[in-house]
């Protein structure tokens, strides 16, 4: 298996700004400190950069979506690489980092610094309609299926999603309810995290019905911040300050159709996560058994319960089963998930906040919610829309 | 003063998707069908995914379908937005893989159910005749 590139590559440092429901710093601000923290965290130098990657590139809009992108950043911290990227046409929000995995195992670059920068909660106290898909006027591409029938929020369309998945699979309220008590109890150990006081099971209940099955504490929490990660060629990695965390398999195979509203069968309950799954799975000899830790996607918690069985955690239908009462997923538990509250609690950085909790746990600086059992394998897993992605990385 | 309902908003409308989006004002919903292995191709595509045909074109269809799935939305996106309301995606009786995203009317919100046939009707916006579904009577 050693000749898939990925294998090349480790995780060799991470940085987060304060993420939060109202900044205090603009966004170039917030992207600076994660980015400085990263590179810094890796033991390395900016002019030890020589790549740049980013999700989902610079929108230059008021949406707050994504503020920041690629040659900005480069210019700010006067970086002088042989290779960048930024844009949303990958598969998924990892998309950056495989990206970036792609130009170090070709050999384009040694350390790249990735990163993704949010700022929507403060665009969304500018502008009550500030909407990352629609600025008005009339709607083009995948978007204009949609547009006429008052659907432009992601919200409505994963619900579309959700509603079938439970069909599909009997998943239950009490089932989503517990992720989302999980991410929360986690969040409540994690001072990073926006939202930390604990939440109950009548709690989930009683909170505001957006779009059945869908309810206000299904749904992430836009947020401004930023998470940045440098990815290292595995021998540039040795010399760097940390650990290494070896990227071991990664998981982007789209097989599905593209569009938000064709996919059909199977995928229009599980989106692409079976495909993605079944290409890191066949990189690796590794079993889902060996896995100890899953950052599992939870833009809303319907996608983290598909990830269990799209993941083979267990089969489809059992998720109600796996996660019971929710011990099995908690911090103690035999899988642990979501170690550092998910886009649930912490704040939606869109998957890469759950790649630094990844790293953080892994490197063992989990504080209060660390981990206690031995950490070596560690998966994190992307969705929304017809798109996901999936990667895991182990500690050597 | 109440604010009045948003209007809805539109498609671009170009030579591939005109007939989908136009074809409420004869009363029919047109998809794409190839001309030489009769295959429908939805969203509009001059191309057969299945014989690789360029031969393709819009032909009407019966308008029936059965309702994918749906949510029921409650948040208000932007003022005046009439809630609840149905979202659903609808996949037509002449091939389930097509898919049409829509507003399920005429029915209750709460009476809903993925599977239930429905039938399209058209509503006027601009040049654009929305596809909308209703429950098929009886
Ligand atoms: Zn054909």
């Amino acid at each position: 298996m050693a000749h898939y590139g990925e294998k090349k590559v480790a995780v060799t440092g991470v940085g987060m700004s304060d993420i939060s429901r109202n900044a205090t710093k603009t966004p170039m601000a917030l992207t600076i400190d994660a980015c400085m923290q990263a590179i810094e965290d890796a033991g390395l130098k900016r002019s030890d950069i020589d790549g740049l990657s980013s999700y989902p590139g610079a929108d230059n809009n008021a949406s707050g979506f994504s503020p920041i992108g690629a040659p900005q950043l480069q210019d700010a911290l006067r970086l002088k690489v042989n290779w960048f990227s930024g844009g949303g046409e990958v598969p998924g929000q990892l998309g950056a980092v495989f990206n970036a995995i792609g130009a170090i195992a070709a050999g384009y670059c040694r350390h790249v610094l990735v990163f993704r920068t949010v700022y929507e909660a403060s665009a969304r106290k500018m502008s009550k309609q500030a909407n990352a898909l629609f600025d008005g006027g009339r709607a083009h591409g995948q978007l204009m299926n949609f547009a006429p029938y008052w659907a432009m929020t992601a919200s409505v369309q994963q619900a579309l999603y959700f509603q079938r998945f439970a069909h599909d699979y009997g998943l239950k309220p009490e089932t989503t309810g517990r992720i989302a008590i999980n991410n929360r109890r986690n969040a409540s150990l994690n001072p990073a995290a926006i939202y930390r006081k604990p939440i109950t099971l009548d709690d989930y209940f009683a909170s505001e019905i957006i779009a059945t099955p869908l309810r206000l504490f299904d749904c992430d929490v836009p947020c401004d911040g930023s998470v940045a990660v440098v990815l290292s060629h595995i021998d540039a990695a040795r010399d760097c300050r940390n650990p290494i965390l070896r990227v071991e398999a990664v998981g982007s195979a789209q097989k599905v159709r593209y569009s938000w509203d064709q996919i059909s069968g199977e995928a229009l309950a599980r989106q692409a996560t079976i495909s993605s799954s079944a290409m890191m799975w066949e990189r690796t000899d590794l079993k889902p058994s060996d896995v100890d830790i899953a950052q599992l996607y939870d833009g809303f918690t319907y996608h983290t319960a598909a990830w269990l069985s799209s993941a083979g955690f267990c089969k489809p239908g059992e998720e109600n089963d796996f996660v019971g009462d929710g011990s099995r997923i908690a911090l103690e538990g035999d899988l642990p998930i979501n170690t550092g509250g998910g886009q649930l609690s912490l704040g939606r950085m869109h998957a890469y906040g759950q790649l630094h909790e990844a790293a953080t746990q892994l490197w063992r600086r989990g504080g209060d919610r660390q981990v206690q059992k031995d950490l070596t394998v560690s998966i994190n897993t992307t969705a929304g829309g017809p798109l996901s992605g999936c990667m895991m990385l182990v500690r050597e | 003063m109440e604010p009045t309902a948003p209007p809805r908003p539109l498609p671009a409308l170009n030579d591939d998707n005109q007939a989908f989006w136009t074809g409420g004002s004869e009363g029919k919903l047109m998809i794409d069908r190839c001309g030489d292995c009769r295959a429908y191709v939805h969203p509009p595509t001059p191309f057969c995914p299945a014989c690789e045909s360029r031969n393709v074109a819009a032909e009407a269809v019966s308008g029936r379908g059965r309702i994918t799935t749906f949510t029921i939305n409650h948040k208000q996106w932007m003022p005046g937005l009439p809630v609840p309301y149905v979202l659903a995606l609808v996949e037509i009786d002449e091939d389930p893989t097509v898919r049409i995203p829509t507003n399920i009317v005429g029915i209750a919100p709460e009476k809903v159910a993925i599977d239930m046939p429905v039938e399209v009707l058209f509503e006027q916006v601009e040049e654009v005749f929305v596809p909308l579904f209703r429950p098929v009577e009886g």
